[in-house]
């Protein structure tokens, strides 16, 4: 049984600050110039159709889905490159975990060479690094998984523009309005605020949401340093006054 | 106060970048033996109810190009107009309808969905909405997923009556989100997305 029900108690999504987001045209990353939409947006309340959203938890993930060290390996060979686990919680707005949703990742090798037949860098292709793995959440929303440090590469954006080290992360949450994709950083890294595409973020403290901490207490002693990053999607209208919440 | 206020901030999104297809199709990039299938690829099963259709179009950037390294994915009822939840969060089976695809572009920035006619659901406003699948795109150089919706033209009195299609002002952007069909032993229903230009595609803040 739910409580008092009081008004807008709908289970609607918080509407999307955009401000808080990168606008769609940033001329420092020239790839926006075509392809940002130059009309807005409609803003209008989702309907059913976006508060709902795909599940996954009927998906059997493979056992080593969320290991890019060995989920590519030709011959039992691992990755090359700096170990590290990769974990977090994924959370809503209201700060509630997020459990049971589909976490995907993918990124460059430890020389920042992506596995891609349009991907023109120098660098060497590491034969035992695909690049792509994914996890779902548990209970408490939380998320791991096994990879290298991917390194950093130039691109053709200015003359001399190079990307910081990052994983690139797609999340679903329970509403197809709260999907989402983003990068995730590395602590300290000195290439993450001369990036133009990090710059697409307005706030400073928007960009640091992006950067994960290492974190030494979870650090696998002789084998893997731990890094964090928590993602945190759109929340639910709920009253306070209710015993059961809307959503999830 | 009725609602509380959110305490925490959205993590900010960024752009999906050129491979993105590693990450959501990673069999279609040639990084085979992680995942069986890519996800999304295949919507339909045999118990699935309702008209088979096939959803097609071309993702077209502001200068007329092909936006090839896009990724769609599209999500809709099913034939009764219900959105599919598992019959339990542990059940290992799947639904006979899950009602989510994904499909990358290919190199013209086509894709290609094969699905089933939605059944209408029901809108804001207590009445039915217009058969319709809500669409997600994303690609290098879209900083934020675009979110936007297609319709049917063989719907055209529900479409008139719809209560989203019917916010948008400028009545000469609707076509934008109307599929045209094509008939066939399977219809198909065709919608480019324009990112820009004079038919750019009605993109939406949900
Ligand atoms: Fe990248």
């Amino acid at each position: 049984m739910s409580g008092i029900i009081l008004p807008g108690a709908d289970g609607a999504l918080y509407q999307r600050d955009r401000a808080w987001h990168p606008p769609a045209d940033t001329p420092t990353y020239k790839s926006t110039t075509f392809r940002a939409p130059k009309q807005s947006l409609l803003a209008l309340g989702p309907t059913k159709s976006e508060l709902s959203g795909p599940t996954f938890g009927h998906e059997k993930l493979g056992a080593l889905d969320n290991d890019l060290i060995r989920n590519f390996s030709q011959d039992g060979t691992e990755a090359i490159g700096q170990r590290l686990v990769v974990y977090g919680q994924v959370l809503d707005e209201n700060a509630r975990p997020v459990p049971r949703t589909l976490v995907e990742f993918w990124q460059a090798n430890a020389g920042g060479r992506y596995r891609h037949k349009k991907e023109g860098y120098l660098a060497a292709i590491d034969p035992n690094f695909g690049g792509f793995g994914r996890a779902l959440t548990d209970e408490n929303g939380f998320y791991s998984f096994r990879t290298i440090k991917p390194g950093a590469y130039p691109w053709p954006n200015g003359g001399n523009d190079w990307r910081p080290a990052h994983i690139h992360f797609s999340v679903f949450g329970h509403a197809f309005a709260q999907r989402l994709i983003t990068q995730m950083y590395f602590e300290g890294d000195p290439m993450i605020w001369q990036c133009p595409i990090v710059g697409t973020v307005p706030d400073k403290a928007g960009i640091d949401q992006l950067i994960a901490r290492l974190d030494r207490h979870n650090t696998a002693p002789m084998d893997a340093l731990a890094y964090r990053f928590d993602i945190v999607l759109r929340g639910r209208r709920s009253t306070m006054f209710e015993n059961k919440l809307e959503g999830n | 106060m009725l609602h509380p206020v959110p305490t925490l901030k959205e993590t900010p999104s960024q752009t999906a970048g050129p491979y993105v297809h590693i990450g959501m199709t990673p069999n279609f990039c040639g990084i085979t033996g992680v995942i069986d299938a890519d996800m999304g690829l295949s919507m339909l099963t045999p118990d699935t109810k309702g008209q088979r259709i096939v959803i097609t179009g071309r993702v077209i950037d502001g200068s007329g190009a092909p936006v090839a390294d896009a990724v769609i994915e599209i999500w809709q009822a099913d034939a009764d107009g219900g959105f599919v939840t598992p019959p339990s969060r542990d059940s290992n089976s799947r639904p006979s309808f899950l009602g989510w695809g994904r499909q990358p572009a290919d190199a013209e920035g086509s894709f290609t969905f094969e699905t089933i006619k939605p059944g209408p659901v029901a809108g804001p406003d207590g009445r039915p909405q217009a058969p319709h699948v809500s669409l997600w795109i994303v690609a290098r150089g879209i900083n934020i997923g675009l979110q936007t919706r297609l319709y049917f033209s063989d719907e055209a009195a529900a479409n008139a009556e719809d209560y989203v299609l019917n916010k948008i002002m400028d009545k000469r952007r609707r076509p934008t989100l109307i599929a045209q069909k094509q008939d066939g032993d399977v219809p198909r229903y065709v919608l480019d997305i324009h990112l820009q230009g004079p038919n750019e595609t009605v993109f939406f803040d949900f």
